[in-house]
């Protein structure tokens, strides 16, 4: 257990050193570049509508305060992580004045429950349906979804997001194709509303789960069949094990050890996916609130919704890592 | 001869492959008629690649594509259960696979699934063929490791917990925890240093005599056929050339092969050079004519290189296929005593 | 290696299918070099032609010969795949060789950073730097951010690869003959990593060509330099699936998936010419 226990804290110590450096390099990215926030946000805001002189000086002063740009680097640096610590990165400018924290915590769970679901549908049906094809290597319908997927693994999440866009919104209008829940019901605890939440998710799901699913499909297919060369495996057929408790407890469960490290190195990307999959769909969460923020020029709350997704996802891979033990006993030895 | 535990009449087993509508036949197996007795180590030997791996899949049952047996039979006789594997569906194999009919494989290290406890992994093999479930499975499998000096505790282990000689018991006890009749060891000396090889050998030899059953030893090392087998069979180019009593074949050779194999040992104190086999094993897709050993035996006349010899006595219980074993006797080394080391 | 490729070719069909898509895909971007007309200037042609024989590809609403002007994109997005591949290899080579060999504080400290590398999702730092240099951001430019952050996963394999080299009898051999670690890793480790690093840039380029296909798609690169991704972000712009100029997006679409499977196929037909058990398994039964 103290095996175990070491592991765990090496872990969370790796975990925060990742953390820090994404986001100080958020950070960095944002305050290194010649583009002052403060004008340009003056500039966003009083382009759209006519400002007194006095007013944009005010706003300016307000700006410049609460971003802290006259200050050297260093310093605003240090208030950036005391403010961040704190949970408060400002208003945001396109929900003015709503803090930005704010807008964050409220998509955070929209994102969380579609990649949450979508991981877990895509990694176990994939692995499962992967599994199977790299032991039953004659299996007709196995090897159609191999080439299916084959040919849908390396098409970006935008692509699939788009063609499902087109199908379910102009070809065959079935399915809502736009926002996370409908209009016309009230955000609460009732069954119209999960219903509605769940019939918004599906697309993006269905996107998500396609284009990931290929990835754990081809690979553990590669996996098993070398696992089914390894000797434990020959041994056992031989001894006449029953082929179920094989193909359980020998074949996949092995198979298994190097896609849950494959699912914890490739989160960011699949992160990355959503976020790209909600735009497309309207979807309320992370994604689409960067993409309005950019689009909106808003300092404070795309560096909020930047640091939150590194932290977010580096929380994801902490989970996954520490399951890894669990699956292969020789690590606790370690 | 019905009392004997194998027997292999006129074998015949091919690998057929298919490369892009190109058939290419390897001849792996070609007319094998051998025995094995009751409460006997038979040692195979030979090269590799001369087929000895091939024919020991046939005898344990375990033919894949694009292995195929042509003709022939191999019949078990175990108590009150004849089986011929040639002809067996697939549900009489499994009535006697590792209830009756068992396997060591080489490299004892990885036949153990390394995310499994030793004790699931022996439920899953044990299980079936012992009938047994539960306490009493768990009662068997402590007694049987008792046996080779392994306590209950390794039931709770996973392999990489377990010493390397630990492990290597475990694989026995997995092999003969249903106490089979028929044991095929593959190579499971091979790849251990000397002093774990002795310990295995003396191991599966322990446990023979004790249950009474049949062990055909596979190695190339002849040295350890000195030290286990009570007869060796010899197999070159998919061909059984010679087999007999141990000593014998050791003392007193009868086929070429034969006595370049024994003369290639090392002995205590021997400085002397010894000459290499010229050529090298034949391709097994297309074997020469004649006598296969023909192209690189030293004795070889135009009789070898047109036909083949057939496998005829020429001792009590000593059988060689070869058209001049009265001239081997010149080529074999003084003699050592081998086994005397065990 | 001319003997591997008609191996390849031969016997693999997956890599021949793949050669063939990406082949098509180049020399139809080639043929922009023969171009008749500049794809920046607009409304040279008829608006909203539908593909017919004078306009192969139909034209778009801005007036645009899609037939040529898909042509420039697929140049301009293949060249920024292949600068993103190149300049993520020198990085990955560099750092799974240094970490592997030398191991130590050396690699624990480049494998930290190869952590955080793989942690932080790059779609988010992507949109970070468009933020901060709106169309600044040009093909150069952004393959060379793309570049710094799609190293980390290979390097982490050639590392791997590295460390099992390490040990291997003929390491020794150059060691103790007294060759520099310069020397040993680029002439007798290199050759070894080479297949992984063509296979690993096949993939690479299907990541940061569907990456600035995003990017471009949502308008966060210079959208006047014509590639696949600013194609779809025009076609967005005009409603292109709601007026009926579906040509302007499917066209586009169809040929960026044909690149995608065709590199995808020469990446995992590479993969497993390199795993030689997976190899054996195709050749037997």
């Amino acid at each position: 257990m103290t095996g175990y226990l070491s592991f765990v804290l090496k872990r969370v110590v790796q975990l925060i050193g990742v953390i820090a450096a994404g986001v100080s390099a958020s950070f960095f990215i944002t305050h290194l570049s010649p583009i002052n926030p403060v004008d340009q946000a003056v500039d966003r805001i009083t382009a759209r509508s006519g400002f007194r002189p006095d007013a944009i000086a005010e706003l300016r002063a307000a700006l410049t305060e609460l971003y802290g740009t006259d200050e050297p680097l260093l310093v605003q640096f240090a208030s950036f992580w005391g403010r961040l610590l704190q949970g408060d990165l400002g208003p945001s400018l396109i929900a003015f004045p709503t803090p930005a924290m704010d807008l964050v915590m409220r998509a955070l769970p929209w994102t969380a429950c579609l990649l949450v679901v979508t991981v877990l549908i895509t990694w176990v049906v994939g692995n499962l349906l992967g599994g199977l094809a790299g032991y039953y290597q004659n299996n007709r319908f196995l090897k159609a979804f191999g080439i299916v997927t084959m040919g849908l693994q390396p098409v970006p999440y935008y692509i699939v997001a788009f063609i499902l866009l087109i199908i379910f919104g102009f070809l065959w209008p079935v399915l809502p194709i736009s926002g996370g829940f409908a209009m016309n019901v009230r955000m609460g605890w009732s069954w119209e509303f999960a219903f509605s939440v769940l019939q918004h998710a599906i697309l993006p799901a269905t996107s998500l789960v396609l284009v990931g699913i290929g990835t754990w499909f081809l690979g553990m297919r590669a996996l098993v069949s070398n696992v089914v060369t390894e000797d434990y495996v020959t041994y056992a057929e031989l001894a006449g094990v029953r082929p179920g408790r094989i193909v359980r407890s020998y074949v996949l469960r092995n198979a298994m050890i190097p896609q849950l490290t494959g699912l914890a190195m490739s989160l960011g990307g699949i992160f990355s996916g959503t976020v790209i999959t909600e735009e497309v769909f309207n979807y309320p969460g992370l994604g689409s609130l960067l993409i309005d923020a950019v689009n909106g020029g808003d300092y404070g709350l795309v560096l909020a919704v930047s640091s939150v997704s590194i932290a977010a996802v580096g929380v994801a891979i902490l989970v996954v890592d520490l399951l890894y033990p669990v699956l292969d006993p020789r690590v606790k030895a370690e | 001869m019905s009392e004997d535990l194998l027997t292999v009449q006129g074998l015949q087993a091919y690998y057929q492959m298919n490369y892009f509508g190109v058939r290419r036949e390897v001849r792996a197996v070609e007319d094998i008629t051998m025995s094995v007795r009751r409460n006997e180590v038979y040692g195979i030997a030979g090269e590799s690649s001369s087929g000895k791996t091939s024919f020991i899949k046939v005898l344990a049952a375990a033919i894949r594509p694009p292995l195929r047996i042509i003709e022939g039979s191999v019949r078990y006789n175990f108590d009150g259960l004849s089986v011929d594997v040639a002809q067996a569906g697939k549900a009489q194999i499994e009535a006697i696979r590792w209830r009756h009919l068992s396997y060591i494989m080489q490299g004892s290290m990885s036949v153990l699934n390394p995310v499994r406890r030793i004790g699931r992994i022996f439920e899953d093999y044990a299980s079936r063929p012992l009938e047994l479930t539960g306490e009493a499975l768990r009662e068997r499998v402590v007694a049987h490791l008792g046996r080779l000096k392994l306590g209950p505790e390794v039931l709770s282990a996973y392999p990489h917990e377990l010493s390397g000689g630990m492990r290597q018991r475990v694989t026995i006890g997995l092999a003969t925890v249903c106490h089979p009749q028929f044991i095929i060891a593959d190579e499971p000396t091979t790849a251990l240093d000397v002093v774990v090889q002795k310990e295995v050998l003396g191991l599966i030899r322990e446990i023979q005599q004790e249950m009474g059953s049949s062990v055909v030893f596979v190695t190339h090392d002849m040295s350890v056929h000195a030290n286990i087998a009570d007869r060796v069979g010899i197999i070159y180019a998919g061909r059984l050339v010679e087999e007999g009593p141990t000593r014998q074949m050791f003392f007193a050779p009868k086929h070429p092969y034969t006595a370049h194999l024994v003369a290639s040992l090392p002995r205590i104190g021997d400085t002397m050079q010894r000459p290499a086999l010229e050529g090298r094993p034949p391709n097994l897709a297309e074997p020469p004519s004649g006598c296969r050993f023909n192209p690189r035996c030293p004795l070889a006349v135009d009789k070898c290189r047109q036909e083949a010899p057939p496998l005829e006595t020429v001792a009590p219980d000593h059988r060689t296929a070869c058209w001049r074993w009265r001239d081997v006797a010149p080529l074999v080394q003084p003699a050592v005593k081998l086994w005397e080391r065990a | 290696m001319f003997a591997v490729l008609r191996d390849l070719i031969r016997y693999n069909i997956e890599f021949a299918v793949g050669l063939v898509l990406v082949g098509i895909i180049v020399l139809y971007a080639c043929l922009s070099f023969f171009s008749p007309v500049d794809p920046t200037q607009i409304y040279l042609s008829i608006p909203d032609q539908p593909p017919s024989a004078q306009y192969w590809f139909g034209t778009n609403s801005r007036g645009q010969d899609m037939f040529w002007n898909l042509s420039f994109a697929f140049r301009n997005t293949l060249i920024f795949g292949l600068i993103v591949a190149a300049i993520s290899r020198v990085i990955s080579i560099t750092v799974g060789l240094l970490s592997g060999y030398l191991g130590g504080w050396v690699d624990r400290v480049l494998m930290f950073i190869n952590d955080i590398f793989v942690a932080v999702p790059s779609f988010p730092v992507l949109v970070l730097f468009y933020f901060v240099l709106r169309s600044g951001l040009n093909t150069y430019s952004l393959a060379a951010v793309m570049a710094v952050l799609g190293w980390a996963y290979d390097a982490r394999l050639i590392r791997s690869v590295t460390l099992s080299l390490k040990h291997r009898e003929f390491t020794l051999h150059a060691r103790y003959s007294g060759m520099s670690t310069p020397k040993i890793l680029l002439q007798e480790h290199l050759p070894y990593v080479m297949p992984i690093i063509f296979a690993t840039a096949m993939a690479n380029m299907i990541w940061s060509i569907g990456m600035e296909v995003t990017l471009a798609v949502l308008g966060f690169t210079n959208i006047n330099i014509p590639t696949v991704g600013t194609t779809l972000y025009w076609a967005n712009n005009h409603s292109a699936m709601v007026v009926g100029t579906w040509w302007w997006l499917v066209i586009p679409v169809v040929l960026i998936v044909i690149t995608f499977i065709g590199l995808f196929l020469l990446a995992v037909s590479l993969n497993e010419y390199i795993d030689p058990r997976s190899r054996l398994r195709r050749m037997g039964a």
